[in-house]
């Protein structure tokens, strides 16, 4: 296993696969170099701890690892788990990514949906998936969501949703942009039936999901560190030939700007979720 | 692979082609043109207002790249920042207020990639365009006149109907920026171009827009009374609808949906 491989730091963390559960490892067990501090962290220690370095630096999570960190325990119930995109364009090595991607993540798809207790409020949730393709939205996960969105509409519940995303998928072209307006709709009707809905944005959250169902929450959290924009910062950079900020399209400089309410910890997520959920149930305690 | 996508994207950039404003001013009588977002700015690459079409008022929007050197470097190329957008979407919740439709033209390369449109948050803006106007409750017609670069011509193109010229190009990437991503190089873009499926053509197949508008005598004033005409016969249609706002929703719902696979779990 590459160790200091950290310019790809997911490849390390797959090891918990489509159950995510934490794995005990033998003695001598790898480690992981933390890109913020540069420490050496056992394996095990970073899976104990959420994927959270000590130093505070969060690592990418897989979408069920984090029901699991996220939902009360044995609550979550999928959703929509058949749905997946064809290769509706026919597009040129589309249909062999996917099934590697596939076959790699476990995963049919880059999010999973479903209903979950999150500190005993029912709610419906949705995490992308960072390892299907950085998360990028084509025509089933746009499907997935207005789905869920829809579905959520029906049983009067609010909806968590946790996105990283590297955008629109482009081997579904046209189609993955309307996803866009797709989704909107669906996000727009929930809101107008009175509904709540919390989205935590993680690393990254980009492109078209940053333009569409990402800020459209009605209340925006944001992972520590996490990459928060709408064009990527080389895109940025090559078109207006200047230097980036320091630490510009950070959760930092997003919350600095007015574009988030508050950057949670992993650690605190659970909690944090729990009492907002708990203030919009309607009932006094 | 063949290059005619990609001879269409040249067509659609070309700098002779009318812009915005020609269409505003050929189309509609006695425009006036409405500036800001009433928060920060007036973005010179999307114009708006209030124009009679055949003597009924409408609000009307377009993204505008200019004609001279000198204006297309004022108005960004038509590249708009979220002001552009957050004016657009102040002048269509106004049509809402007074019941006037909503006629758009889009041509952009896209959104406008910037520190200050980051900072002033381009994705939220497009985002709350997305979510407002799916649910206006005037009837929006929008045409892609030229580019229709991603998100930030889908800004503009939540309407009940979509229309492209023969020649725009409608994307949910250019086919260099996907080339430089897929195949690390930017000279597979005609390759590109073939395979995002982008052209007039190509949308009307996958459903994404109704009518497909000849581009005979552009810039001529009987091109510009054809769109006049089929404007106002489209807008009678919807002004009867009583159903406009879930017909919209529809509209939208079931694009990429026959593309998803659905196994029974
Ligand atoms: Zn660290």
């Amino acid at each position: 296993m590459a160790l200091l491989n950290f310019m790809k730091p997911m490849n390390e963390l797959e090891e918990g696969g489509r159950t995510s559960a934490p794995v005990q490892r033998d003695a001598g067990e790898p480690e992981k170099k933390c890109p913020n501090c540069h420490k050496e962290i056992p394996l095990s220690r970073l899976w104990a701890n959420d994927l959270v370095c000590a130093c505070g630096y969060h690592f990418r999570m897989k979408a069920r690892q984090r029901i699991q960190m996220i939902a009360d325990k044995d609550s979550f119930r999928e959703l929509f788990s058949g749905m997946h995109s064809d290769n509706p364009l026919n597009f040129p090595g589309y249909r062999e990514k996917i099934e590697t991607v596939r076959a790699a993540s476990g995963e049919k798809e880059a999010i999973v949906c479903g209903t979950a207790m999150i500190g005993n409020q029912r709610c419906c949730l949705f995490v992308m998936e960072s390892y299907f393709m950085m998360g990028s939205m084509g025509s089933a996960v746009g499907e997935k969501i207005t789905s869920l969105f829809e579905y959520a509409v029906q049983y009067r519940l609010p909806v968590v949703g946790f996105t990283v995303s590297g955008g629109a998928r482009m081997q579904e072209g046209l189609l993955s942009l309307m996803q866009m307006a797709k989704t909107s709709a669906a996000v727009k009707r929930h809101s107008d039936a009175g509904l709540l809905y919390i989205a935590v944005l993680t690393d990254p959250t980009t492109g078209g999901v940053t333009a569409s169902f990402a800020m459209e929450a009605d209340i925006i959290l944001a992972e520590p560190g996490a990459t928060v924009g709408f064009a990527g910062a080389r895109v940025i950079e090559q078109t207006t030939k200047k230097p980036l900020p320091e630490g510009f399209q950070t959760a930092e400089f997003v919350l600095e700007h007015g574009f988030v309410d508050s950057i949670v910890p992993r650690s605190a997520q659970k909690q944090y979720l729990a009492d907002i959920l708990q203030m919009h149930d309607g009932r006094a305690v | 692979m063949s290059d005619a996508a990609y001879k269409r994207v040249r067509i659609a950039r070309n700098n002779d082609r009318p812009t915005g404003l020609d269409y505003i001013r050929h189309i509609f009588k006695g425009f006036i043109e409405f500036h800001g977002d009433r928060r920060y700015a007036d973005d010179p690459a999307i114009v708006g207002g209030i124009a009679r079409l055949e003597g009924s008022p409408v609000t009307v929007i377009a993204i505008e790249k200019g004609h001279t050197a000198k204006e297309r470097t004022w108005r960004n190329f038509g590249a708009p920042n979220p002001e552009g957008y957050r004016k657009a979407l102040r002048l269509m919740e106004q049509a809402e207020k007074f019941g006037r439709p909503v006629i758009c033209f889009i041509d952009t390369s896209g959104a406008y990639c910037g520190i200050g449109a980051e900072e002033r948050g381009q994705g939220q803006a497009i985002a709350e365009n997305l979510m407002v106007m799916s649910t206006l409750c005037v009837p929006v017609i929008s045409i892609l006149i030229g580019e229709g670069g991603s998100g930030g011509a889908l800004a503009l193109a939540v309407a009940d109907r979509v229309w492209m010229l023969q020649n725009a190009v409608y994307s949910v990437i250019s086919p260099e920026g996907c080339a430089s991503i897929l195949w690390k190089d930017s000279a597979k873009a005609e390759t590109a171009a073939a395979s995002l499926k982008l052209t007039a053509e190509d949308a009307r197949n996958l459903g994404v827009i109704e009518k497909i508008l000849s581009e005979k005598e552009i810039g001529e004033k009987a091109f510009y009374e054809r769109i006049r005409g089929l404007l106002k016969e489209e807008l009678e249609v919807l002004a009867r609808d009583a159903e406009l706002v879930g017909k919209r929703y529809d509209r939208f719902r079931k694009i990429g949906a026959a593309a998803v696979m659905k196994e029974s779990v």
